[in-house]
Formats: C-alpha cells, sequence, structure tokens
C-alpha cells in the first residue's frame, strides 16, 4: 500500500479540485491557470538549481526548445499527437543538455547565470536569422490530437487544461520525493558548502549535472504545454528577459516547497493580467518594486509566510 | 580586398562601440563585484537625454549646430551622475553585504523599475536626432564609404579606455582604488573610505554607461528596449575579456567586435550567434576571461 505523507495529499487534492474546477471556472480564467502552470513547470527547472546555489539566466533555452518541438514537430514531422510532441520536446531538451550540461556543471555562481544566459541567447540568435527556423515569426502550432482524438475549440482548451494540470500534478508528486529524498538532501549542503560535500565522498559536480538534466527536461515540458495552449511559439521564448521571469518567480514563491513555485506562478500571472490592463507602461516597474521587497523582507519567498505560521501555530 | 578593408573598419567601428558600451560595467564589477544588470538601464537613459535635449535644441533652431556635440556630453553626464547618485545612495549601499549572485538579481530588479520609468518619463515613441550623425559628413576610401561620425566614435572609445586606464595605474587615488580591489578589509584597516570609493566608482560607472547611450543615440532610433538589447552584449565584452579587468574589455570588444564584423560580411545569417559563441567558448576555456586572476578554492 503507497502511503502519502501530508504534502503528496494535499498535491492529490488540489489536482482532483482543479480539474472539477477546469469544468466550472470561465474559460479565461483556465487558459490563464494552464499558462501558469505551464510556466511553473519551468520554475521548477529553476527552483531545482537555485536550491544547490545555482541560478539560471538561461532556462529559456528548454522553454523555447520544448515550445518549438510542438511547433517544427507538427510542421515538419506531421506529429500531431500531444504526448508524441512533449515527448519529441523532452527528449531534444534532454540531450542537449546532455551535452552542455557537461560544460554548464563546472561554473558556479554568476558565471553558470552568465554561461547560461549566453546559451539560450545563441538558441535566440539562431532562430531569429533563420528562416528555416521560423525567423522571428515562429510557427503556429497545428491543432494537436490526444491519442487520436481530435477536439475542437473549446472542448481542445479544456483538454490541454486537464492535461496541463494531470502533468503538473504527477511532477509535482516526482519532485516532493526527490526533495524529500537523501539526494535532495544534499542540494542544499551542496549550496552551503561543496568541497565539504566532496570530502564527504560525494560528487557534487554529477548531482549538478542530473539537476541540470531533470531542470532541462521539465522545463521543455513547460514550453510544449504552453505552445500547446497558446498556438503559437516565437523566439521570445529564448530571450533573456523570459528566462529573467523564471527567476523572478523562482523567488517570489522561494525554494523550501514544491507548491510554491506553481503558487507563485498563478498570482504573477493573475496581477499580471490586471496590471496590463490599469497601468500598461508600469508593469515592469511593479515587478521590480515587488523582486526587491522579497529580497529584503522575504528572501525566503513569498511561503516563508505560510510555512512560519504554521511554525508559530505549533 | 576591399571586403578585407570592410570588415576591418566596420569591425573596429563595432569594437570601439562594444567598449564604449562595456566600459562601466567592467569598473562597477571591478572595484564592487557587482555585475550590474541596470547598466542597459543607464544606457537607454542616457541615450533618451542626449537625444531629447539635442531635439530640443535643433527644434529651437538658431544655435549654432556644432554645440550639439557638448549638449550630448553634458546631457550623457547629468543623466550618469543624477541615476548613479540616486540608485547607489537609495540602495545599493544597502546591499553591499549580499552575494554576488544575489546582486545579480538587484540590478535585474532595478532593470525593470528603470525600464518602465524610462517610458513613462520620455513616452514610448522613438526619437531621432541624427543631426550630429550627418553634420560630421562622410569620408571615402576607394569603393567603400564611412560617416565621420562612427570613425569619430573610435577616437572617443580610446580617448576613455586610456583615460581609465592613466586614472587607474598612473595616478594615486587610482592606486588607492587598487588597493580596494585587491583586498577591501585591509584597505579599510589603512584608513581608505571604502564607502566613498564605491559611491564615486559606481557613478563614474553610470556616467560611463549614459555617455554610451548619449554618443550612440544619434546613429540609431532611441526607443524602449534599446537597453535590454545592449545589456547582453555588455555582458558578453567584459566576460570574454575578464570581469573588472579594462585592459579585458578592450580585447573583448576588439575580439567581438571584428569577429561579428566577419560574420556580417561573410555569412549573415550567424551574426548573432557568433557573438554569443565567442563568449561560450572563451568561457568554456578560460572561464575567468583572457584577463581574469584565478580565484582559488576556499574550504
Amino acid at each position: 500500500m503507497l502511503r502519502l505523507d501530508k504534502t503528496e495529499t494535499w498535491l492529490l487534492a488540489a489536482t482532483v479540485i482543479l480539474l472539477t474546477a477546469g469544468f466550472l471556472l470561465p474559460s479565461w480564467l483556465t487558459f490563464i491557470l494552464t499558462l501558469a502552470f505551464a510556466k511553473a513547470l519551468v520554475v521548477q527547472g529553476v527552483v531545482i538549481q537555485m536550491r544547490a546555489g545555482l541560478v539560471s539566466f538561461g532556462q529559456g533555452l528548454f522553454f523555447c526548445i520544448g515550445g518549438y518541438a510542438v511547433g517544427m514537430g507538427g510542421a515538419f514531422l506531421d506529429v500531431h499527437d500531444v504526448f508524441a510532441l512533449i515527448g519529441l520536446g523532452v527528449a531534444v531538451a534532454v540531450g542537449v543538455a546532455a551535452i552542455i550540461g557537461l560544460l554548464m556543471t563546472r561554473y558556479r555562481d554568476i558565471f553558470f547565470a552568465m554561461l547560461s544566459l549566453a546559451l539560450s541567447m545563441i538558441l535566440f540568435g539562431v532562430i531569429v536569422k533563420n528562416p528555416t527556423l521560423g525567423s522571428t515569426d515562429g510557427f503556429n502550432v497545428h491543432a494537436p490530437t490526444l491519442l487520436g482524438w481530435a477536439p475542437q475549440g473549446q472542448e481542445q482548451k479544456l483538454a490541454i487544461f486537464v492535461l496541463t494540470v494531470l502533468i503538473a500534478g504527477g511532477l509535482a508528486l516526482a519532485l516532493n520525493r526527490y526533495m524529500k529524498s537523501g539526494l535532495g538532501g544534499v542540494n542544499e549542503a551542496i549550496k552551503e558548502n561543496e568541497i565539504r560535500v566532496e570530502f564527504l565522498g560525494l560528487s557534487p559536480r554529477w548531482i549538478l549535472y542530473a539537476n541540470y538534466l531533470f531542470a532541462a527536461g521539465i522545463s521543455a515540458v513547460g514550453g510544449a504545454l504552453t505552445a500547446l495552449a497558446t498556438g503559437h511559439v516565437d523566439p521570445e521564448m529564448a530571450f533573456w528577459t523570459t528566462s529573467g521571469e523564471f527567476v523572478f518567480i523562482a523567488l517570489l514563491g522561494g525554494t523550501t516547497h514544491v507548491a510554491a513555485p506553481f503558487v507563485a506562478a498563478v498570482l504573477f500571472a493573475l496581477v499580471r493580467t490586471y496590471a496590463l490592463e490599469l497601468a500598461p507602461h508600469s508593469w515592469q516597474m511593479i515587478l521590480g518594486f515587488v523582486l526587491l521587497a522579497i529580497i529584503i523582507f522575504l528572501p525566503k519567498g513569498l511561503w516563508s509566510l505560510v510555512a512560519g505560521k504554521r511554525r508559530a501555530a505549533a | 580586398m576591399t571586403t578585407l578593408y570592410a570588415i576591418l573598419i566596420d569591425g573596429m567601428i563595432y569594437a570601439s562601440w562594444l567598449f564604449l558600451v562595456a566600459a562601466g560595467l567592467t569598473v562597477i564589477y571591478g572595484v564592487m563585484r557587482i555585475l550590474n544588470m541596470a547598466h542597459g538601464s543607464f544606457y537607454s537613459i542616457g541615450a533618451y537625454s542626449g537625444a531629447s535635449l539635442v531635439g530640443w535644441y535643433f527644434a529651437g533652431g538658431d544655435g549654432a549646430p556644432y554645440w550639439s556635440y557638448l549638449l550630448l556630453l553634458g546631457a550623457a553626464l547629468a543623466a550618469g551622475l543624477f541615476i548613479g547618485l540616486l540608485v547607489e545612495q537609495g540602495l545599493l549601499q544597502f546591499m553591499y553585504k549580499r552575494d554576488e549572485i544575489l546582486m545579480v538579481i538587484i540590478t535585474y530588479a532595478l532593470l525593470l523599475i528603470l525600464e518602465d520609468a524610462t517610458k513613462l518619463i520620455f513616452g514610448v515613441d522613438p526619437y531621432f536626432t541624427y543631426q550630429p550623425y550627418s553634420l560630421l559628413g562622410r569620408s571615402s576610401f576607394g569603393e567603400l564609404t564611412f560617416a565621420n561620425y562612427d570613425l569619430a566614435l573610435i577616437a572617443v572609445s580610446v580617448l576613455i579606455g586610456a583615460a581609465c586606464w592613466l586614472v587607474l595605474n598612473r595616478t594615486n587615488r587610482g592606486k588607492v582604488l587598487r588597493a580596494v580591489i585587491q583586498d577591501r578589509e585591509i584597505a579599510v584597516a589603512m584608513g581608505v573610505n571604502v564607502k566613498l570609493m564605491f559611491a564615486a566608482t559606481f557613478v563614474v560607472g553610470t556616467t560611463l554607461g549614459a555617455l554610451a547611450g548619449a554618443l550612440t543615440a544619434p546613429a540609431i532610433s532611441v526607443s524602449p528596449g534599446i537597453g535590454v538589447e545592449v545589456i547582453v552584449l555588455a555582458f558578453a565584452v567584459v566576460v570574454v575579456g575578464g570581469l573588472g579587468s579594462i585592459e579585458g574589455a578592450i580585447v573583448g570588444a576588439l575580439l567581438v567586435g571584428l569577429t561579428r564584423s566577419v560574420a556580417v560580411h561573410l555569412a549573415p545569417q550567424i551574426e548573432l550567434f557568433v557573438i554569443y559563441g565567442v563568449m561560450s567558448l572563451v568561457l568554456a576555456v578560460r572561464p575567468q576571461g583572457l584577463f581574469g586572476r584565478n580565484l582559488a578554492r576556499k574550504i
């Protein structure tokens, strides 16, 4: 019998509630939620690495690969099944990560940040200057099918939402297990003092490498789902400001709990929707001030509010 | 042969522009260990200030056109001083104890704020101030024609590079600054006012960024988003040369500038790719950059 800990029960409950809510909520809201959860998966990729002390300013690289796999898989390979498309994105992303990860894991601190940024900008540069890769226009995503079923219009949006919630829920469960495993704990130790971890007989580099591959895969899933939901991909996905947004959401939620990136991403999406309407030219400014406030007052992210309260009550 | 000259001269022009953009960034990192993401905003603020002031001057109509160059410089200095002091005194001085990587994120927040502040102050419509650019005319070398303004940019950039180097290596103040770079704590113990040094360095860095923006303004259409594009280029240059090194920034600018120029003339579709390609290649072989110092691992 599978024993569930408290977080897992909560995650399962949240998944079921969201699935039901999908049929009741207005379609604009489910659309926002779909995008937010897809984005949160990329943020999870950033968070995995952040827990080990590495800040990736280039997670857009894998986000973009995942998205373009969907766009180009439909346009060139005539693949339309969502699972095949997502799988394609993950395979390409992990393949790329397996090669550049060998290089990336040699770097720490700002060098890791800069190199990850440079690599995603390389992809951006390659796409923008190549008409075969869609140049600045990108691709429209062909109507996807789910194991032979081809939903249309509203039905399709709902199907993508359900798919996103299920995938996000499943990955959240897996991530939670990983965070609480011995290997997950070592990440914190690597952040604190890598050399001491080495002296204990572990190889920080290979742990970071595994993190990197996993982060790449999960970010590609996020990119693929985003592409499926919006029906369009463009090179902006690899531009460094997109990656900056992921870092922002990661810091907003904090790295202590697996649910934090999801909550932060939904909050981010909702605030943006309203802020863009009310003050289109000061949206980034609001973001900047919030980011500063988080760094100064809540260095462990919004989630520390929840965690702090619980500790005070106990 | 013509292509070769074109590559060389274009490369030099681009390299000198890159150096202008990167100088402030490397000065700030060298002394303060802050990889300043907001540098792009200082560049765009400089560009906007220069463009709007010069635009206003020419709209008046009767002044002698050559004064506009002084106005460009003046606008950059004023903007750089103001924003540099504001940011350093208002925010950064309280953050110096933090991690290098956290400083990157703090300056990223600053970039977000300043980007929108620029939009709110100067609007979102592009500014065109071609007058200072066209005023200097063009010169021809064989079949090639270049704008004199671009060629003058090379001179300005050599001048700024030389000035930075001289101040740092040939003056007393520069010596003190190098002491701060070597070891901040010991410098404090020796009676150096590090706080003042930091403030001064930051203001010099922002002013250099604003200057780069103001000098570029006549050659481009100044519109939102120019800062965000520039910052990654500047990163590429300083990372190639070694963070915090003026010599490094010069070599980095030349390397990136000439490589891009080769790409533009021979294989335009890889133009953007080569810049970051060079950066990644250098990082892969020498992570501390061509002129960076090796750091020992500490337990």
